[in-house]
């Protein structure tokens, strides 16, 4: 690694003032940071760690129903902690290995937005609302490819708030090596419409099978899918699955996530 | 430079650390806690898990830093005083849960936090459990069997014939 | 009865203590004052030639304190090969130099360039950023087929071209072997790929190199398999210091699986760069440095065709295999695809006409060389997939077809030049068909074929050779080192032993089992024998730990000097009861003149020997301790029958292995306990061979698995709880203590049962599949399917 100053502030106020610095960075749970700083491909003056601030944690139901999570509340705590939306629960359960799940937070996941990270297709398919220190950003606005997102310098993903779809599961076909996503797929029945996001599979990171959606608000069904396919162009295309693999699995794993779901 | 204060082991310890320097290599170099081992740079192999305020980390990603104020355990802290290996490390030994040794510390820190969060699971929660933690050397056989033994089940059924 | 102690007892370990309380004491444990650290620059082209590097900004940098680079390494020797092939032309194989740091050309992802010594990790990283690179990158020799071709980029090129050699085994053999092909009622054809692995031991490389300028003494701490083959290769060739001069310590080693056999040229860096600034050196490789710069294994290329007579009785067996080399040539490379592989072609099987060519292969690759079970694997992954198409193409019961075609009578000379001294191949497969209820197998299919899978059942056999070697034999065949091993056994005045072995535990248990055969033969509880390893200043010249030969060949040395120990305490025993030598009679540590109830115990007669005041001075010497170096007058032969039941989901083309068996004979057996573990551990690795392991480059020579993140490493969730079996050991014929060795078995019979039961699962849906290359990850067995 580089190196750089690690601050520990106690709320997102301090935090925010930190992440002013030039070239700060802000520091989730590290699962992923940590390994691109250890391969040197980072190169902050500042980590801002936000580990510490207590304000970030916690998962409760607000009025609306929703669920708000802490950006700060690791994987592990929502795994227990979101039993009112078992689908987001044990999309959380299924994260990384336990020790990952006792570090890694939703904020750090959705902030990095991994193509291949669980966390973008459960906010994709929820609905949720990304909340940063300075305003709420819709999921839809707020994934824009590869490592990519709506989130400016030094905002901070202080919450998210998932609406509570009325059935919903994830379904993830693990890479055999890193065992992140070959293709993740949540499926979210609302009560306005049925949401499919898919992660893992695109070279252009999460996004939503429209298709499907338009099929499942047919028939909640998995067999409402027969038929249904993806192109295989824009499809990653690696040494563990061709283009038009990913695009096969996306369809098995939408329709395993169904029947999950139903 | 800054100092970090910490509990490791049941004894409190301070040190320097810089921004960047991890846990695993306070423990290592700092403490010169060598048990702690580092198998990978991807945070996969788990040779470096430890517990942090009792919750099983991999003490190659989390800084030092961070862990100012907090409670460790690493291997060096599971043994009684006097020697007594812990009911885990004791069904590692009786039913050859290990073979090189490297990533056995590890091994041993994520059953006990298994066996802390489950008491009785089973040979497949057992395996999941182990999705964070790399052995080369034993097909984890027998590395299933010791965690299974050490929570008290029988494991006469996965005798190897 | 199960024994409690001595040999058959399944004790438990006594190293596990240290290992379970974090006190073992790993190379990068060690810390020796006032250490320096380097980090090596690496080549991230796999082909270029070194125009220039400007180290002089670099070496004004913080905490710099020398940057070596090729030129520092001029006049040096270069990292030595250890075995020389001769080709089927009578050629020797191309031995290109090998050195430290590149000179002039780096020739693969990883070829270390420059290597800088800093005062700490973090400075030396920051400068080896800073050094100035010009290199040239050239088009890459990476396909080994390409490599070949005319025009083909080359590796080396003061070679001419990328072939090392062009091996036929046995020669004479090949009209005759091709005429029984041409005239066989029925020929079986599979081409297939042996997929590249990466051993990856959890522990990474680490190497310490230090010197002593008062006596000019240089002691390197290295994660070794063969300290003594380091101290001999690395002193004697590279840097040219005396071994007295020079001391190698290995301590507890982390795994090693063949890729800790080899001399690494960050051995020679740091100690030759200890001696040059007269500080201690340290470097320990990352998990990303270790997959460019530990040794590979396998990559084989193969076709084979197996001839049958109308009887389907095997005639003739050709093969052609492209092994790769990589860039340079490691240690032990030339031996894996010649004779650790073509003298196993026979495996378990009469076939009278054998004929092995192989052409081994220079890449802009890393040095590949041998990983558990080395050439063993190769040999019988391609003859047990050839067996199994064949029945299908005959549409006849693999098992039958086997049996119909094995050695059943022993001694057995094979027509590739190695012959078997013992075996029961017929019994272990009786157990192994037991053991998996074949009978229940089609039950099995239906109930999984009711819920949508595929279910598949592999069965097979495998003969490896271990205990490698006698050493007149394999210096004909091109070893450049005996392969005896060493042992001194040291009674102490008190009647303890202490065993120096120059076989080295990284995960064994020598420790252990060491002490169980020597208490059993004196009688005497294990806790009074100590085993001493790894250290080239307290035990003598050996050759290590591979090739399943540490109890075969170590314990076979050990067995002697233990002989001449007792033979000595028998002489003593006697003058202390004034009985004739011939009368003595040793058990359970006491010795007694047979026919009276005269009697002495072992610790009084060691005490005599130390306080030699009643002794027969004029005919022996005081003192108890004797050396035995035993070179072994054949290889072992185990050998078995494993079997691979699995499941295969149509849709997603995933492979889930629902059980797994493997019934072996590994001869005696001195600790079942740690036989079995080091059956499940191989069998790990095979079936990750099989399933998730894949070392890939692309066309320009990068690679693509560089971390745990792209090769996929066997985690527990992947793996079954095995069913293994030994209860059916014919004792080999020709070492003392009548065992074979265990630790390669796993590794070798276990890939090809996978293959087959895949193949058998995916032909019961109808499909047209007859092989698929390994590893048979997801995406591959659906492309399979869907043609």
């Amino acid at each position: 690694m580089y190196a750089f100053d690690l601050e520990r502030p106690a709320t997102v106020a301090d935090a925010v003032t930190a992440l002013g610095a030039d070239e700060a960075q802000a520091l989730g749970g590290g699962q992923t940071l940590i390994p691109t700083l250890k391969q040197r491909l980072a190169s902050p003056s500042v980590l801002v760690s936000l580990s510490g601030i207590a304000e970030m944690t916690g998962i409760c139901t607000r009025d609306d129903g929703s669920l708000a999570i802490g950006g700060g509340t690791t994987h592990a705590a929502v795994a227990v902690g979101a039993d009112v939306f078992p689908g987001l629960a044990g999309l959380a359960a299924g994260i990384g290995d336990p020790a990952v799940r006792n570090r890694g937070t939703v904020g750090g996941s959705l902030a990095n937005n991994d193509p291949s990270a669980c966390y973008p297709a459960g906010a994709l398919a929820s609905g949720a609302t990304i909340v940063t220190n300075a305003r709420e950003i819709p999921a839809d606005d707020y994934f824009q490819g590869l490592f990519t997102t709506a989130l400016e310098e030094g905002e901070v993903v202080t919450e998210v708030r998932f609406p509570v779809p009325e059935a919903s599961a994830y379904m993830k076909f693990e890479q055999p090596a890193s065992r992140f996503a070959l293709v993740g797929v949540f499926v979210a029945k609302h009560a306005d419409g049925v949401r499919v996001a898919v992660t893992g599979a695109s070279e252009n990171g999460v996004f939503r099978w429209s298709e499907a959606e338009a099929a499942l608000n047919d028939s909640f069904t998995a067999d409402a899918l027969n038929g249904l396919s993806l192109p295989a162009e824009g499809m990653i295309n690696d040494l563990h699955g061709s283009d038009a693999y990913r695009a096969h699995i996306t369809a098995v794993m939408t329709k395993r996530a169904v029947t999950a779901a139903c | 430079m800054t100092k970090v204060t910490m509990t490791v082991n049941g004894a409190s310890v301070s040190g320097e650390a810089a921004g960047n320097t991890l846990l695993v290599e306070f423990l290592r170099e700092e403490l010169r806690l060598t048990g702690t081992h580092v198998g990978c740079d991807t945070s996969q192999c788990g040779a470096c898990s430890v517990h942090v305020d009792g919750k099983l980390v991999k003490s190659c990603t989390m800084f030092a830093a961070e862990a100012d104020g907090t409670d460790v355990i690493t291997i060096e802290g599971e043994a009684a005083e006097d020697g007594t290996l812990s009911t885990v490390q004791q069904a590692f030994q009786d039913h050859h849960g290990l073979q090189c040794g490297f990533c056995t510390p590890g091994m041993v820190m994520a059953a006990t936090a298994l066996l802390k969060e489950n008491p009785k699971p089973s040979e497949a929660e057992v395996r999941h459990y182990l999705e964070g933690n790399i052995c080369r050397c034993t097909g984890y056989h027998n590395i299933v069997k010791s965690i299974m033994a050490a929570s008290g089940q029988n494991v006469e059924p996965m005798a190897a014939e | 009865m199960p024994k409690d102690n001595g040999i058959g007892a399944s004790l438990k370990r006594r190293e596990d203590v240290r290992f379970l309380t974090g006190t073992g004491n790993y190379t990068d444990d060690i810390s020796v004052h006032r250490q320096l650290y380097v980090h090596f620059l690496r080549s991230d082209v796999a082909n270029g030639t070194i125009n220039g590097i400007d180290t002089a900004a670099a070496s004004a940098m913080s905490g710099v304190v020398r940057i070596f680079t090729g030129a520092d390494f001029e006049g040096v020797g270069s990292i030595p090969c250890g075995w020389q092939v001769t080709d089927r032309h009578g050629e020797v194989m191309k031995e290109p130099a090998h050195p430290v740091l590149a000179q002039g050309k780096v020739r693969h992802v990883g070829d270390p360039i420059a290597a800088v010594v800093a005062n700490s990790l973090e400075e030396a990283r920051n400068a080896a950023e800073a050094i100035d690179l010009d290199i040239h990158e050239l088009p890459a020799a990476v396909d080994m087929r390409k490599a070949l071709e005319e025009g083909a980029p080359l590796v080396h090129d003061e070679l001419g071209d990328n072939l090392c050699y062009d091996w036929g085994f046995v020669e004479e053999n090949r009209e005759a072997v091709d005429e029984a092909i041409k005239n066989a009622a029925h020929v079986t054809t599979l081409e297939l790929v042996n997929n590249r692995l990466v051993a990856n031991p959890m522990e990474p490389r680490v190497a310490v190199g230090d010197f002593n300028r008062a006596t000019g003494d240089s002691t390197l701490y290295t994660t070794s398999q063969n300290p003594h083959v380091i101290r001999l290769l690395m002193g004697a060739f590279v840097l040219g210091i005396p071994e007295h001069k020079l001391r190698v310590v290995a301590p507890d080693v982390g795994g090693g699986f063949g890729t800790k056999i080899f001399h690494y040229a960050e051995e020679a860096f740091c100690t030759f760069a200890a001696k040059a600034l007269n500080r201690p050196v340290k470097w320990t490789a990352s998990r990303s440095e270790a997959f460019m710069s530990d040794a590979h294994g396998r990559d084989h290329v193969t076709k084979i065709e197996l001839a049958l007579d109308a009887d389907n009785n095997f005639v003739a067996l050709r093969t052609a295999t492209l092994a790769n080399m990589g860039a340079y040539l490691s240690t032990f490379a030339p031996s894996v695809p010649t004779w650790l592989h073509g003298t196993l072609m026979a495996g378990n099987y009469k076939t009278p006409l054998i004929y092995v060519n192989v052409k081994a292969v220079f890449t802009n690759t890393v040095p590949v060389d041998a990983y558990r079970g080395a050439g063993r694997p190769e040999a019988t992954y391609q003859l047990e997939r050839v067996v199994d198409k064949a029945a299908r193409e005959l549409g006849v019961d693999p098992v039958a077809l086997r049996r119909q075609n094995f050695i059943t009578e022993f001694p057995y000379a094979t027509p590739v030049a190695v012959e078997y001294d013992t075996g029961d191949y017929n019994a272990t497969m009786d157990t192994l068909e037991t053991m998996i209820d074949r009978d229940g197998f089609a039950a099995r299919r239906a109930a999984s074929e009711a819920k949508g899978k595929l279910r598949g059942l592999g069965i097979n056999c495998y003969i490896e050779a271990c205990g490698i070697a006698p050493s007149n034999l394999v210096g004909q065949l091109g070893a450049r080192a005996g392969l005896y091993e060493s042992a001194t056994v040291r009674v102490n005045a008190t009647g303890g032993l202490v065993v120096m072995t120059g076989s080295h535990s990284h995960g064994q248990g020598h420790e252990t089992v060491f002490p169980q055969v020597i208490a059993e033969m004196i009688g005497l509880d294990e806790s009074m024998v100590e085993i001493v390893h790894g250290d080239t200043a307290n035990s003598p010249m050996g050759m290590g730990t591979y090739g399943s030969r540490s109890l075969a060949v170590g314990g076979s040395a050990m067995v002697r000097a233990t002989e001449k120990i007792i033979n000595k305490t028998k002489k003593i025993a006697a003058h202390l009861m004034e009985a004739a030598e011939a009368d003595i009679e040793l058990k359970d540590g006491q010795f007694s003149v047979a026919g009276t109830d005269k009697s002495v115990a072992w610790g009084d007669v060691c005490l005599a020997a130390y306080v030699p005041h009643n002794y027969p001075l004029e005919d022996i010497e005081p003192g108890l301790e004797e050396t035995a170096f035993y070179d072994p007058s054949n290889f072992t032969y185990p050998a078995g029958a494993y079997s691979c039941e699995v499941e295969v989901d149509p849709e997603t083309g995933k492979v889930t292995i629902e059980s797994f068996a493997a019934a072996d004979d590994f001869g005696n057996v001195v600790n079942p306990m740690i036989v079995e573990g080091q059956v499940h551990g191989g069998l790990g690795q095979g079936i990750g061979q099989a399933l998730l392991e894949n070392c890939a480059y692309d066309e320009n020579g990068q690679l693509l698995s560089a971390s745990y993140m792209d090769y996929a490493m066997p985690r527990a969730s992947d793996l079954p709880l095995f069913k293994v079996d030994h209860s059916n050991g014919t004792p080999c014929t020709h070492n003392p203590l009548g065992v074979k060795g265990c630790g390669e078995a796993g590794a070798i019979g276990s890939p090809p049962a996978v293959v087959n039961a895949v193949v058998d699962a995916l032909q019961s849906a109808g499909k047209n599949v007859l092989h698929i290359d390994m590893p048979l990850t997801p995406a591959r067995v659906w492309d399979a399917m869907n043609g």
